[in-house]
């Protein structure tokens, strides 16, 4: 361990010698007696047990140890080298130094290896991922880990979805392939494609929508009569606001209460967009006798001239295609949305593209952008580190916008790495009451509907539980994930740090087919795989390997001397189980991200 | 056995245990207790508002405001009714109980597609990039729902789907969708299992908050010990439609949508301020308009909305509750090359009644063809407000956005003068 580290804050690992012996569990053989013949070959030995507890103890003094010599040095590293997160850290400290507070403690590996796992690759960590992780001796462990998920192909799979909702959200807008803009994300993010060029073909494509799959993201934004004055509206504000991280729809009525934005502004996007218009293609279906929808495609269509549109007192204004300052001719012979793609994404000295872009990943690790929301950038809302935000900027444009190379600079950051408990002299660090974000420690996320689900699995093993074969389970796999879209997935415009229960999510979580099956202890299922395992040979190690799997940590010793007490009240001793990793899936701890 | 041996504990420390653990059963009896609760109280005189949702968007020039005149006028004839004024010849028994309603004929709403059609009717905004308006339901449940403290189920529910999102008032304020036999997915549990199960939580959920991570670990105990407590509650009993007798059914038609508007009577019995129940069935009609009208939508209609009218009055509870029929947008008066219509929101109708509003009237009137309206004209606004009238909500009420905007209610609408006073 290279970084300071407070015993005090081991999460799950006894430090104490009172605590130790009152997890002794010396009654919990009852529940072993009751068990299925595999669980008793090795009936529950209390030298086991013993053993355990010791060498937990021995590791807990292992590690005060090694962070007693850690105090002395005083730079945080995760075991990369790159000179920027020197910057990145410096930066945040004149935040804490600035404001007196004073950070929490570096995150426990339990804690930041379930966090990584899920900013990165979009579910918690499987149970011998942690164990490896947290055996792990090498100093540069962390940074390994960070290469590594990136790596993963379910890195690919995550920041598509994630991209998927931010462009075209969760319920997709009518006649717009879905499937058509993942694969689209799919291959550029496989590829570590440079995002200006990623966004550059959301910007400027036209054609079909599953054969040009970056055609959606305008597609799923025009809707209705494509002769109102409404029909780009949509479009111009998505498109302003995830790229630019500017929020010019305001303006669609009037001038920026707060900033010299004029009113021309938005409609000076508008007319970019002029061009553009959705043409949907239906085929007649002789068996109910009427037209179903075929395919959609983003066709141009030509268009000269200004865009009018009305002051609030009734004055009619024109305006012409602008990107902020640049006017490019509204000549019909101009190809609008290629001239806004070109200034937009390689012509804009100002690099307003790759500055929103680093905002919104800096809000993906740490749920607080540098402005908040991450997509309302100006002058009216300044950042809270623009020296930071500048130079991660500037960097970003030298990367060649690498996607993967600023998420590996945010991972390695002091900040990402703290725990997300406050301590006494940082809490007035806490931007959900309104506070701006010091990053003094990590702030909780809320699990997203996709992480959440993904976490299950990864916990569960569900899908394969019971399951006959392949295509079933992917079916099942399937049906559970459209209602957890369905259910959790309804407040897409929310901060992830905010947590939106409703009644219907926790009746799924509780009452669920899904969590059903996951502790229902069939064949192929993580519960039938822990209570069928010889080498766990006590109750505790049972319950261990529970936490593990479910919340990514040791038990603390107040859960292991009471939860067995709690599972004498179920009815027999694998329903005692049952009950328990249906409590751990559906407590607080497992669904945030901390 | 004794589990809980101190061994090795100071005599505090143990104690601190026993205590936890004395709080934690405490939980898990009066969740027990909460079992065994007397059966839900019935809420008279409590308002309430019924959403007949048509998607799809209803030709209501071939049920509310007829044009026999006229060549946009089709196939149907007017008939009269107990109030004054006419309706389709394929709606008799709601004319028999017209004078408890009205319709709108110069709704003038302009959006014509689905999407945004459904957004605008249901908030009484244009869909807008800043901000996701709360559906009117919401809004309800945030007003009324809030106030009715032994009310255990939510205060918006949505029969069949649909009702848009609770937008800025937040997912405590979202359609609690259940299907139109009352079945709600995910609320059966072995009760047995349940209490301990809760103990187990409760365990690793306070463990939890007191690390000192700030509100959302609070949050989600809370929103579980609502789920908890709308899973055990007596007035669950409301969605139960099929413990209603065959005859009772078939007051309401004997089919789904009757059922469904059964069990929005039921809910609204037991204090829930607003259900929305959508038609099961389609109204996109742009093929065979008349044929699918005569033979499916009408009759079907109207068994349904006629049978909530006759057992609300029986039940002393029209007064309170407010009756509104409507879609996204009217159809086109032009009838196309298929014999349908198509998208048309500039003249239309809505169904409107109950809740104290006069009934019997035509409010608001259409050229002969039907494709102008020749009086004032309405948006969705004038409906919410003159609901939000009957259901008492003050009309100065103002909500505030996510990013602090003050939106009013129903966009700032105005009752409707006909139908109040």
């Amino acid at each position: 361990m290279g970084f300071v580290q407070k015993c005090g804050n081991l999460s799950g690992i006894p430090t104490n010698t009172s605590h130790l012996s009152a997890v002794k569990l010396s009654g919990a053989w009852f529940l072993v007696r009751l068990l299925p013949t595999n669980l008793l070959e090795d009936p529950m030995r209390r030298d086991g047990l013993t053993l355990w507890i010791s060498s937990l103890a021995v590791l807990a003094l292992g590690l005060c140890i090694s962070s007693g010599n850690a105090v002395a040095q005083t730079k945080f590293t995760t075991g990369s080298d790159d000179p920027l997160i020197d910057y990145i850290n410096e930066q945040i400290r004149i935040g804490w130094e600035d404001n007196e507070v004073t950070p929490s403690a570096a995150a426990d590996d339990a804690e930041w290896v379930r966090r990584v796992y899920l900013d990165l690759v979009g579910h918690i960590p499987p149970a011998d991922a942690v164990e490896r992780f947290l055996s792990d001796k090498s100093t540069a462990k962390r940074s390994e880990l960070i290469k590594e998920l990136l790596n993963d192909p379910d890195y690919v799979r995550n920041f598509t979805e994630i991209w998927v909702n931010v462009l075209v959200g969760r319920n997709t807008p009518d006649r717009t392939s879905r499937a058509g803009l993942q694969k689209f994300l799919r291959e550029s993010f496989a590829r570590n494609r440079p995002w200006n060029d990623v966004a550059h073909d959301l910007v400027t494509a036209e054609g079909h929508f599953e054969e040009n799959g970056a055609v959606n993201f305008i597609l799923g934004q025009l809707q209705g009569n494509p002769r109102s004055e409404e029909y780009h509206v949509e479009a111009t504000a998505r498109l302003t606001r995830i790229f630019l991280g500017m929020q010019v729809q305001c303006t669609q009525c009037h001038n920026h209460p707060f900033n010299e934005w004029k009113q021309d502004q938005f409609w000076s996007f508008n007319s970019f967009l002029r061009q553009t218009r959705r043409v949907d293609h239906d085929k007649y279906d002789p068996k109910t006798g009427q037209n179903e929808d075929d395919y959609s495609e983003l066709a141009y269509v030509d268009f000269g001239g200004p865009v009018y549109y009305e002051l609030r007192n009734g004055l009619v204004q024109v305006a012409v295609p602008n990107y902020l300052g640049v006017e490019v001719s509204d000549s019909s012979e101009t190809d609008r949305r290629k001239e806004l793609g070109r200034l937009m994404c390689y012509d804009d000295p100002d690099h307003n593209l790759a500055r929103a872009y680093v905002n919104r990943m800096w809000g993906h690790f740490f749920g607080y952008g540098f402005t908040r929301p991450v997509d309302d950038m100006g002058p009216h809302n300044p950042a809270s580190h623009p020296d930071l935000l500048e130079r991660l900027t500037e960097e970003f444009v030298k990367s060649g916008y690498d996607m993967k190379k600023l998420n590996q600079w945010i991972c390695n950051t002091e900040a990402y790495n703290l725990t997300s408990r406050f301590n006494s002299k940082n809490e007035i660090d806490n931007p959900s009451a309104g506070e701006v974000p010091l990053f003094s420690h990590m702030y909780v996320k809320t699990m997203q509907a996709e992480q959440l689900f993904d976490s299950l699995l990864i916990a569960t093993n569900a899908q394969n539980s019971g399951a006959a074969n392949y295509e079933r389970a992917e079916q099942q796999r399937e049906g559970w994930l459209r209602d957890f879209l369905r259910i959790f997935g309804g407040n897409e415009d929310d901060e992830p740090t905010l947590f939106s229960g409703s009644i219907p999510q926790a009746l799924l979580m509780m009452n669920g087919e899904l969590v059903q099956k996951a502790i229902s202890a069939e064949k192929g299922s993580y519960l039938n795989a822990v209570l069928s395992d010889g080498s766990l040979k006590s109750d505790s190690a049972r319950i261990r390997s529970l936490f593990v799997s479910a919340l990514g940590r040791n038990p603390t010793p107040y859960e292991l001397s009471n939860l067995p007490r709690m599972m004498r009240n179920s009815p027999s001793p694998l329903a005692a189980y049952q009950d328990l990793y249906w409590a751990l899936l559906n407590s607080n701890e497992f669904i945030v991200n901390h | 056995m004794n589990l809980m041996k101190p061994a090795g504990m100071s005599r505090r420390h143990f104690l601190s245990h026993v205590a936890m653990g004395g709080a934690i059963t405490l939980g898990a009896t009066e969740f027990l207790s909460h079992l065994q609760a007397n059966a839900a109280e019935v809420k008279r005189h409590q308002k309430a508002c019924i959403l007949i949702w048509l998607g799809g968007g209803a030709p209501t020039i071939d049920m509310w405001d007829l044009k026999p005149t006229s060549r946009n006028g089709g196939e149907f004839k007017p008939i009269s009714t107990k109030g004054d004024l006419q309706i389709s010849e394929h709606l008799p028994e709601i004319a028999k109980e017209m004078d408890s309603l009205s319709v709108v004929r110069s709704m003038s709403t302009r959006e014509a597609d689905h999407g945004r059609g459904t957004y605008y009717m249901h908030t009484s905004f244009v869909p807008n990039p800043t901000v996701v308006h709360p559906s009117f339901g919401s809004v309800a449940s945030y007003e009324l729902g809030t106030k009715r403290s032994g009310l255990e189920i939510p205060a918006f529910v949505s029969v069949g789907g649909g009702g848009m999102s609770p937008g800025f008032l937040g997912m405590a304020h979202a359609p609690f969708v259940v299907d139109a036999r009352g079945q709600i997915r995910n609320v059966d549990m072995d009760k047995q299992r349940l209490g301990s199960r809760l103990q187990m939580l409760g365990a690793i959920e306070d463990g939890f908050i007191r690390t000192d991570r700030g509100d959302v670990a609070q949050a989600h105990k809370d929103v579980y010990q609502k789920a908890v407590n709308l899973m055990t509650s007596p007035q669950m009993e409301a969605f139960k439609v099929n413990s209603e007798s065959a005859e009772t059914k078939q007051a309401y038609g004997g089919h789904a949508f009757g059922d469904s508007l059964l069990m929005a009577r039921r809910l609204v019995e037991t204090g829930v301020p607003f259900v929305e129940v959508r038609f099961p069935g389609g109204w996109d009609l742009h093929n065979d308009v008349f044929n699918t009208l005569k033979n499916q939508r009408l009759p079907m209609l109207d068994t349904g909305i006629a049978g909530l009218v006759r057992d609300l009055k029986s039940r002393s509870m029209l007064e309170d509750t407010t009756i509104i029929c409507m879609a996204e947008f009217g159809r086109t008066p032009r009838i196309n090359q298929n014999v349908g219509r198509d998208h048309w929101a500039a003249s239309w109708s809505t169904l409107i009644g109950g809740g104290g509003l006069n009934g019997g009237l035509a409010i608001g009137e259409t050229n002969e063809d039907g494709d102008r309206i020749v009086s004032e004209s309405y948006q969705p606004g004038d409906l919410w407000a003159t609901i939000a009238h009957a259901l008492r909500i003050p009309l100065d009420t103002v909500h505030t956005s996510k990013r602090g905007r003050p939106m009013k209610l129903a966009n700032g609408g105005q009752p409707i003068k006909g139908l109040i006073g």
